[in-house]
């Protein structure tokens, strides 16, 4: 789960890593007293920033100084309600604006490779890390962490000086760093990121910037609840979560069910080869019902899925491994049931196939249950291209 | 001889009497395997009946490799306690521990993986949340599914549980030495590179099936390791094509963040080595087919 940058910030602060004053501001009013306070207290010029989860603030506009309240009012105004990236701006934040002398770049992250964690630490901050490396990659100084051993003072004096940062900078960043550590490890982030890390011209060293991802594996221990997001929810996928369904929505015309991340994968994959002979039908969503496929799921997820109204055909691809497809058979035969039983009438075409344990038996209940909307389809790529090949034929005749 | 696992592998259950443990613990008597115990620190001393056949449940790993010579773990215990139930059988110094469980966090597997590494990694860890490893008609340590295919020279590695039932099925007549699953989270034990040199190592393994997906770059290191050590085939086959960026599909690893883990990188990292990449799983069978019929 990524986090606004206010988040981000907010979490800063509380462990101890220094961050400029700030306020969050849904109308141009609210930006306006926030920029007021900040006047109030000798600090009139303020930096107005879009709330939005997406990079490239900056280059859309999205960052702006403003010298006083009337100025961040009339900012605020223009900032909020922009489309960034695909994301609309709801909130912007009011911050107290820095004297900068420099600008680094900090971050610790998860190291697949090395089964481990990394801390990534530049002296050039405030631009791509990616494109730092790229251009210099003396530059940049990747430093594992041993998980169990964790960031002291002096593992982050390391990092900081393998950044490369000025002797001037090293106690403040050394500092930070070690902060930014316990933010990792207390909020079970997977991504922790400031960028730029600044060095004032009153010689202080703060988190200009923050980028949080939390592990949405950690639920249990932490509370994530507080940072949902509504708002840029995708309605579909929200419902969907409600009833703890794994669902992506994407953009395509054949909606997916199937069992097993790799196979559903898969699948968009196949129906998307396929869709490429029928006009360039795509895959609708992702969504995987797991390897129990319960009526119920089934039920759910069809719902789900032709709740979508780009969808104009379904593929069910089920590959009958710890249950068998009888089970599976039986859950879709009962699913159509339950959705016309809640008086919602399937009339998209449902392409299934299933294979694995107990295939035979699982066909046979399906073709005996004789649904006008299902059609059975032997093979995973026959399948996917029979699905495409009706949504492009429903697609052309509505 | 298979790899990892042996007709002889002496297996517990840890977490033996959820109902995970009880299900796959019973699944796995049934398919053959040699399960000898299990442990739950609160049931310890207790007997648990699995299909039939009584086990013991010990109170830890220790206890149960003491009395039983178990040599396998195969860990079903709850995301909440993953992470312990993995030191204890490092501490216990078990050979292999496969960890089941969905949903851990990953500050809690590179916690384990820190761990066995400081002990020297005389513990193989398999997974997190992966589906096992089976080794057809000698042993089945995990919830692969042991009735979907039958014992032969293929070996197979993969990131993804049904791809891995699909591809054993669809290859069924030809047969698997072993299969292992590795997981498709961001840390895990055992990686596509040490199933490559143990499948080539292995005399009963003719060739290689490598199934990989979106995410991170273990499909490239292993391209880059196949060029240098390996000389047995390998037909590969990565999910995710038409995933957008910034998603997260399924897996927790399985997401493409910036140019970094795209399936169209890692099919091209492979093909220049020589690899042959199915463009879909059956395309990728059909190329195993040809390339067992070819020896």
């Amino acid at each position: 789960m990524d986090l606004f940058e206010h988040q981000a910030k907010e979490i800063f602060a509380e462990y101890g890593v220094p961050v400029p004053q700030g306020r969050i501001a849904y109308t141009p009013a609210e930006a306006r007293a926030a920029a007021e306070a900040f006047a109030a207290a000798g600090q009139p010029r303020v930096v107005i920033k879009a709330q939005v989860k997406a990079g490239g603030r900056g280059k859309a506009g999205g960052v702006r100084l403003a010298s006083g309240p009337d100025e961040a009012e009339a900012v605020a105004s223009q900032i909020l309600g922009m489309d960034i990236k695909g994301h609309t701006v709801h909130k912007v934040l009011v911050e107290e604006a820095s004297d900068i002398a420099q600008e680094y770049y900090l971050s610790f992250l998860v190291d697949r490779s090395g089964r481990t964690f990394l801390s990534i630490c530049s002296v050039q901050g405030g631009m791509e890390i990616e494109e730092v490396a790229h251009v210099s990659p003396e530059a940049v100084a990747r430093v594992p962490i041993d998980p169990l051993a964790g960031v002291d003072l002096a593992k982050a004096t390391e990092i900081v000086t393998a950044g490369s940062l000025p002797a001037e900078a090293i106690p403040g960043a050394a500092a930070l760093a070690e902060r930014l550590w316990a933010v990792f490890t207390g909020k079970d982030a997977i991504l922790v990121e400031v960028n730029p890390m600044i060095l004032t011209t009153d010689g202080q060293v703060r988190a200009l910037d923050g980028k949080v991802t939390l592990d949405d594996n950690a639920a249990f221990r932490q509370d994530l609840a507080q940072y949902a997001d509504p708002e840029a929810a995708d309605p579909i996928e929200a419902r969907a979560k409600e009833k703890h369904l794994n669902y992506v929505k994407l953009e395509g015309q054949v909606g997916i069910i199937g069992n097993g991340a790799g196979l559903v994968m898969s699948t968009l994959d196949v129906v998307a080869y396929a869709g490429e002979e029928f006009g360039g039908v795509r895959p609708a969503n992702f969504l995987d019902i797991g390897g129990g496929a319960s009526a119920e799921v089934m039920a759910n997820g069809l719902e789900i899925v032709l709740s979508d109204p780009s969808v104009r055909s379904v593929l069910v691809n089920v590959f009958g491994g710890i249950t068998s497809c009888d089970a599976v058979a039986n859950g879709i035969v009962s699913a159509i049931g339950m959705l016309e039983g809640r008086g919602e009438q399937v009339r998209h075409p449902i392409v299934v196939r299933l294979d694995g344990n107990n295939a035979a038996e699982g066909r046979r209940i399906l073709d005996a249950a004789e649904i006008p909307v299902v059609e059975q389809v032997g093979t995973m790529d026959d399948a996917a291209r029979r699905a495409a090949e009706l949504a492009a034929a429903a697609t052309t005749g509505a | 001889m298979a790899i990892f696992l042996t007709s002889e592998s002496r297996i517990i259950v840890q977490g033996i009497t959820g109902s995970e443990g009880r299900k796959h613990g019973t699944r796995m008597l049934a398919a053959g395997s040699k399960v000898v115990g299990g442990t739950n620190p609160r049931k310890a001393g207790q007997t648990i009946e699995l299909g039939g056949t009584a086990l013991p449940v010990f109170g830890t790993v220790a206890d149960a490799m003491e009395a039983t010579g178990a040599d396998v773990s195969v860990v079903f215990v709850p995301e909440t306690g993953t992470k312990a139930a993995v030191i204890e059988a490092v501490d216990a110094k078990i050979p292999l521990v496969i960890v089941i469980t969905e949903g851990v966090p990953v500050h809690d597997s590179a916690e384990f993986w820190a761990y066995a590494s400081a002990q020297g990694n005389q513990t193989r860890i398999v997974g997190p949340n992966c589906p096992g490893i089976a080794s057809p008609g000698k042993s089945n340590a995990g919830i692969i599914p042991a009735d979907i295919t039958s014992e032969g020279r293929i070996g197979l590695v993969s990131k993804s549980g049904t791809l891995t039932y699909q591809m054993m099925y669809e290859l069924g007549d030809i047969g698997f030495s072993t299969a292992v699953g590795i997981g498709g989270d961001p840390i895990i034990g055992t990686t596509h590179i040490d199933c490559l040199q143990a499948f080539q190592d292995d005399p009963e393994t003719d060739a290689i099936v490598m199934i990989g997906e979106i995410g991170g770059d273990a499909e490239e290191r292993a391209a880059a390791y196949i060029e240098r050590h390996i000389t047995k085939p390998v037909v590969a086959y990565v999910a995710g094509f038409t995933a957008p960026e910034g998603k997260t599909m399924g897996h927790a690893g399985a997401i493409i963040s910036g140019s970094a883990g795209t399936a169209q990188a890692k099919k091209e990292a492979l093909e220049k080595v020589g690899v042959r990449v199915g463009r879909t799983p059956s395309g990728a069978a059909r190329l195993v087919r040809e390339v067992m019929q070819g020896r």
